[in-house]
């Protein structure tokens, strides 16, 4: 068997929905079938034989030929096996997955992991904006699972993040980790204005003391901490970093006391702070 | 009279007999060895016998800082009791008491079982509302503020219902001197044995017991057959050139594990020989008929 592939013919002419292309949904389909499956969100209602050339048959292993800025939705509600676009997505990639794994070569549009709740979502370009965010009306972001971005994460990544682990390692525009109700968030490379802005709980990794913390985070000390150890050994292992993040007496924030304030915001140690 | 005998020390044709337990372990870490052990070695002491301690526990193995899951060294312990329960209460009071307060250490998972004992899971209450939970990789953590910083503490650890308890064999020798220099070659060859302690002082018995007593309420008393101050005046097991009596009792995760600690005992006393050592090994059993594993000395030999 091999991977189910869909090659992109021309980039869509208009924003397509590939939310009804993962596994689970694709299980003893036919190919004809597949093919006429709509994926156009407008009018012109584009079907998959529209838009790609479908070759392959394993639909556990599926891999999209080429990405285009218009793909949302791609792997919602995912609950097993691997998806691997070779290219960019647009919004909302990997909202809601359960379990199984996403690649995305390229970069991702707002709302990457949006809802996740379990499984691997990885991004090896930039994500936009609230990545793994609730949708407006939402209680909770992310609930679960894994979410990782090899690039820059936009403004409000992981905004009400619940459980699970981001890492973002290009660095993150302003209130990175905003209305955190728990969960890990690391960022390396910098963040903006004002990380854990509103945070109630959960913790935020840095790689470097922030620039920006609100005044409303208080200093917390920095004794040794076998937490730490563990957290830089499961990133390496985990294939997330090369190196640890944290070391063994990482400095402490704790925050955001405008609200709850039992929120973290940690880094290392270095001879400057 | 024993017939079998090896490198000069005769073996007793009779076996050791040994009971199914609960066990459970976990992985003690600290910022050096010495505090990894301090914590490891406070929480298994007075923890010999379900006799009278509740639990039997000792260290199974050193881990180097390589296998821990915080890069720091670190210490197997494991717990032996007769019920889940009692197993469950041992583990709590003695992680809460020993492990918590013990400076610098962390508190993992030792064992993946049939079920899960608590640990973090109930420790965290200490944090008093400050305690924080962690999920990586699929296991729980709980982090819990102390004075000098964070306990870190896995929710939960595995409990086994296939570990044996009571595995033993004698150490007879001329001298006392001799029986402790051939029970403690013993012991230092069990202690490399994965899966396997030796709960009593150093891992040696002096007072090996037999069931009951003339004496209301008494569990154990003194095995007389094997005293060499009574062995004169009672149906004495020994001979006329035994002094002292030691016994290793093994408790082990498997059967396996029991087996090959006693093994590893066993050659560890033969390779020493009689003059240094034991002239003689034995072992300790109520006729076969009330423990669930049965380990033949003959089967035992290197």
């Amino acid at each position: 068997m091999t991977a189910m592939t869909f090659t992109l013919i021309a980039n869509p002419p208009e924003r397509i929905d590939l939310s009804p292309l993962t596994p689970e949904k694709l299980a003893g389909i036919s190919r004809r079938d597949i093919e006429k499956i709509r994926l156009g969100t407008s009018r012109r209602a584009s079907t998959v034989a529209d838009i790609f050339r479908v070759s392959g048959d394993d639909v556990e292993n599926i891999v999209f030929d080429g990405g285009s800025d218009r793909f949302d939705r791609v792997a919602a509600q995912l609950t097993g096996g691997s998806l691997r676009v070779a290219g960019n997505v647009g919004a909302q990639a990997g909202r809601n997955i359960r379990g199984g794994r996403l690649v995305v070569e390229g970069g991702a549009g707002p709302h990457a992991g949006s809802g996740m709740r379990g499984g691997r979502l990885e991004i090896m370009g930039d994500a936009g904006d609230r990545l793994g965010g609730p949708l407006a009306g939402e209680l909770a972001g992310m609930n679960g699972g894994v979410l990782i971005v090899r690039g820059r994460a936009g403004a409000f990544a992981g905004d009400r993040m619940r459980r699970g682990i981001i890492a973002v390692l290009g660095g993150s525009g302003d209130h990175a980790g905003s209305r955190m109700i728990a969960g890990s968030l690391v960022i390396a490379g910098g963040t903006g204005a004002m990380p854990g802005y509103l945070m109630r709980r959960g913790s935020i990794f840095l790689d470097r003391a922030p620039e920006n913390l609100s005044p409303s985070f208080v200093e917390c000390g920095a004794p040794e901490s076998a937490f730490a150890a563990l957290f830089d050994r499961y990133l390496v292992t985990e294939g997330i970093l090369g190196l640890p993040l944290l070391g063994n007496a990482p400095r402490k924030y704790s925050g955001d006391n405008a609200v709850l304030g039992m929120g973290e915001v940690l880094f290392p140690r270095s001879p400057g702070n | 009279m024993p017939e079998l005998s090896v490198n000069g020390i005769a073996i007793d044709d009779t076996f050791a007999e040994a009971f199914g337990m609960r066990a459970t372990a976990i992985v003690i870490t600290g910022p050096n060895r010495k505090w990894a052990r301090q914590a490891a070695i406070t929480m298994s002491g007075f923890a010999t016998s379900v006799i009278a301690c509740g639990c039997e526990a000792a260290i199974d193995v050193e881990l180097p800082e390589s296998e821990t899951p915080d890069g720091r060294p670190g210490c197997r312990v494991m717990l032996f009791a007769v019920s889940t329960d009692e197993l469950q209460k041992q583990l709590l009071n003695r992680v809460g008491q020993c492990v918590l307060t013990s400076p610098g250490s962390a508190c993992f998972a030792g064992l993946k079982g049939s079920a899960d004992l608590k640990l973090g899971f109930a420790l965290r209450y200490f944090g008093d509302g400050w305690q924080i939970s962690k999920k990586l990789g699929g296991r729980h953590f709980w982090r819990i503020p102390v004075m000098d910083g964070e306990f870190l503490c896995e929710a939960t650890t595995g409990l086994t219902k296939e570990a044996v308890g009571g595995g033993n064999f004698f150490v007879m020798a001329e001298t006392s001197g001799n029986a402790l220099a051939a029970a403690e070659a013993a012991v230092a060859a069990i202690q490399d044995v994965p899966g396997a302690i030796v709960p009593f002082p150093g891992g040696i018995a002096r007072s090996g017991s037999k069931i009951g007593g003339k004496y209301k309420g008494m569990v154990a008393s003194a095995n007389e057959a094997y005293a060499p101050t009574l062995r004169g005046a009672v149906a004495s097991a020994l001979g006329p050139n035994i002094n002292s009596v030691l016994e290793i009792v093994i408790d082990g995760e498997t059967n396996d594990a029991v087996a090959a600690a006693m093994k590893a005992g066993i050659k560890a006393v033969t390779d020493l020989g009689p003059e240094r050592g034991a002239v003689r090994i034995g072992a300790g059993n109520y006729g076969g008929k009330l423990g669930k594993f049965i380990y033949s000395l003959k089967d035992m030999l290197p």
